[in-house]
């Protein structure tokens, strides 16, 4: 199997836009959770009041407006989560310094893009029209908006016409020769398993890699359903934290005695992934490699995973497996997490199951782990691919992001959570775990390349 | 034909009755999507009063105007009495439904789908609206 490597990191979270922005206030204990009832009074019929948003403002204030991401037009033609996915993936690709422009490389480079809920508010609205107005009132762009795989048409779109800038970004009749002006014509691909979307998007993209399908893939999720009836919906299943409307910073608490459900989040999160002769050949900055990627299922209820954790044990080991590493390997984990009371417990056992032993740890406090949805909450099918990005940094820069809001420690949770401060430590291999409703369950395995 | 007329009138204004006025582009009309630049909003002041015979010059007038606040049209400048959708504003097949759905709106018309297939520049759309007794 080919070596797969990270090149490129892109990021729009609730903690800033940008990479950068995104990983020191990440670092600095910073909380990207408010009070969301000035969006819509609709909120205050619900318990959950509150959700991690993308923070509105200028790009050099590392804040998100549309119109200095996105191309004239595209703002009307895109979903929420594909427009941060787009500007995620401009990033990745800028740092990665990847722009191809002969016909092998663009054939060679793909899109593996996915969202787990995605266009909520163009269904909602659409719904709500046909019903006071008929199919008159459906609007053409309607199915276009809808498909949740169009985030990754639009960027392989955008970067086919970056070498023929003087025509119109659709043609109005099919163009003759596009297979000779995209940029982008390797795989194009969505997945959408709910949580685990964005692992499972990069870990699928480095297969495409890995099998020689492409040699270069820009891979993440995306996420944007701050709507009133998305959130009702998490509120109805039980699912979100309730107490923390007028506290809305202290609300995502992983780990925490006190923890009560998670935060809804939104933003994106995009990797440039590359084969490893090729990243080379280029002199492209190597960030980590991509050694693992396990898959699991829980086979057990919709919603809740299992309380010992198996499902998502059997993910993580499966990624060391493919890996090679022992469990001793492991300095980092960058867990789920999501502040609820059966997941966190649930992916705790399952950590210290996996790492410690006689290949592994020798007591818990050697294990790492932090969550970082006290910081940016739950960005559901982008949670993987943000969290995937955290983990890549941790390994660059050496540093454990911390786990904010983690004040009082329950039973059972006895591992380095790096409590509220971020921690230096010699980081050469990460794990990063995501797991959905379904039951699906992925653990992603970053190392320092040797 | 009076009689056609007449029918499409009361189907026309039938739904409409029971809609808000701000059903139109409801879609826009959302609160996260409010902080946007609507993209097709008419801004000429609509008359509710009995068809009055609209003038060649007024329809395509307003039909002009309605394509210079379509943000997918880049160089306002080429839009003409002449313009065709896809050749000279660059627009595509959806883009074009979108428009005549704007038109719809403008005129207070409903135009049946094999009819708007047939409207693909702005000269379509004016000798269209010259044609129906209830546009105004």
């Amino acid at each position: 199997m080919r070596r797969v490597v990270v090149t490129g990191l892109g990021a729009v979270t609730p903690l800033g836009v940008g990479v950068r922005q995104t990983w020191k206030r990440l670092l600095d204990g910073h909380c990207g959770i408010v009070n969301v009832v000035d969006r819509d009074e609709r909120f205050r019929d619900i318990p959950s009041q509150i959700a991690a948003v993308v923070p509105r403002g200028k790009k050099e204030d590392g804040a998100w407006t549309a119109s200095e991401w996105l191309s004239r037009g595209d703002e009307r033609v895109m979903a929420k989560f594909a427009q941060y996915a787009m500007a995620a993936a401009e990033e990745a690709l800028g740092d990665a310094g990847w722009k191809p422009t002969s016909f092998e490389h663009k054939e060679a480079t793909g899109v593996c893009l996915g969202s787990g809920i995605g266009n909520f508010e163009e269904m909602y609205d659409t719904v709500v029209a046909y019903e006071q107005g008929g199919y008159k009132k459906v609007n053409p762009l309607f199915v276009p908006k809808l498909l949740i795989n169009l985030g990754a048409g639009h960027i392989s779109m955008r970067y086919g016409f970056m070498v023929c800038i003087d025509q119109p970004k659709r043609h109005p009749t099919p163009p003759r020769k596009s297979t000779l002006t995209s940029a982008q014509q390797g795989p194009n691909h969505a997945a959408t398993t709910a949580c685990t979307t964005g692992a499972h998007s990069i870990g699928d993209a480095s297969r495409f890699i890995a099998c020689g399908d492409a040699d270069v893939m820009v891979a993440g999720g995306g996420e944007s359903c701050i709507h009133p009836l998305a959130i009702g919906g998490f509120a109805r299943a039980r699912s979100l934290a309730t107490d923390f409307n007028d506290n809305p910073e202290k609300a995502s608490r992983p780990f925490d005695a006190d923890r009560k459900g998670f935060v809804v989040g939104e933003g994106a999160a995009m990797l440039v992934l590359e084969e490893l002769n090729h990243a080379r050949a280029r002199g492209a900055h190597i960030y980590a490699e991509l050694k693992g990627y396990g898959c699991s299922a829980d086979s057990h209820h919709m919603t809740a995973p299992k309380e010992n954790g198996e499902g998502a044990f059997m993910a993580m080991k499966k990624a060391l497996k493919q890996a090679q590493l022992t469990p001793g390997e492991i300095d980092y984990v960058n867990a789920h997490a999501t502040s609820t009371i059966i997941g966190d417990a649930a992916e705790n056992a399952a950590i210290k199951t996996l790492l410690l032993g006689p290949e592994g740890k020798q007591k818990p406090a050697d294990i790492n782990v932090s969550s970082t949805k006290g910081a940016v909450g739950h960005l559901l099918g982008g949670a993987g691919a943000v969290e995937a990005v955290f983990s890549v940094m941790a390994i660059q820069d050496n540093v454990m992001p911390p786990t904010i809001n983690l004040d009082r420690l329950a039973d059972g949770f006895d591992c380095n959570y790096a409590p509220n401060e971020s921690q230096a430590r010699k980081i050469d291999v990460a794990l990063t775990n995501s797991f959905g409703f379904g039951g699906t369950n992925s653990s992603l395995c970053f190392a320092r390349l040797k | 034909m009076f009689r056609s007329a007449i029918v499409r009138s009361l189907r026309a204004s039938a739904p409409r009755a029971a809609v808000k006025p701000s059903a139109s582009f409801q879609i826009r009309s959302s609160p996260i999507a409010a902080q946007f630049t609507p993209s097709l909003v008419s801004q000429s002041i609509r008359f509710y009063s009995a068809p009055a015979g609209l003038s060649k010059d007024e329809i395509e007038g307003r039909i002009v105007n309605l394509l210079k606040n379509f943000d997918k049209v880049s160089d306002a400048s080429k839009i003409t009495g002449v313009s065709h959708f896809s050749n000279d504003l660059g627009l595509d097949s959806l883009d074009t439904v979108e428009v005549v759905m704007a038109i719809e709106e403008e005129f207070s018309i409903e135009i049946p789908d094999k009819e708007a297939d047939q409207i693909h520049s702005v000269e379509k759309a004016v000798e269209y609206i010259q044609a129906q007794p209830d546009a105004h």
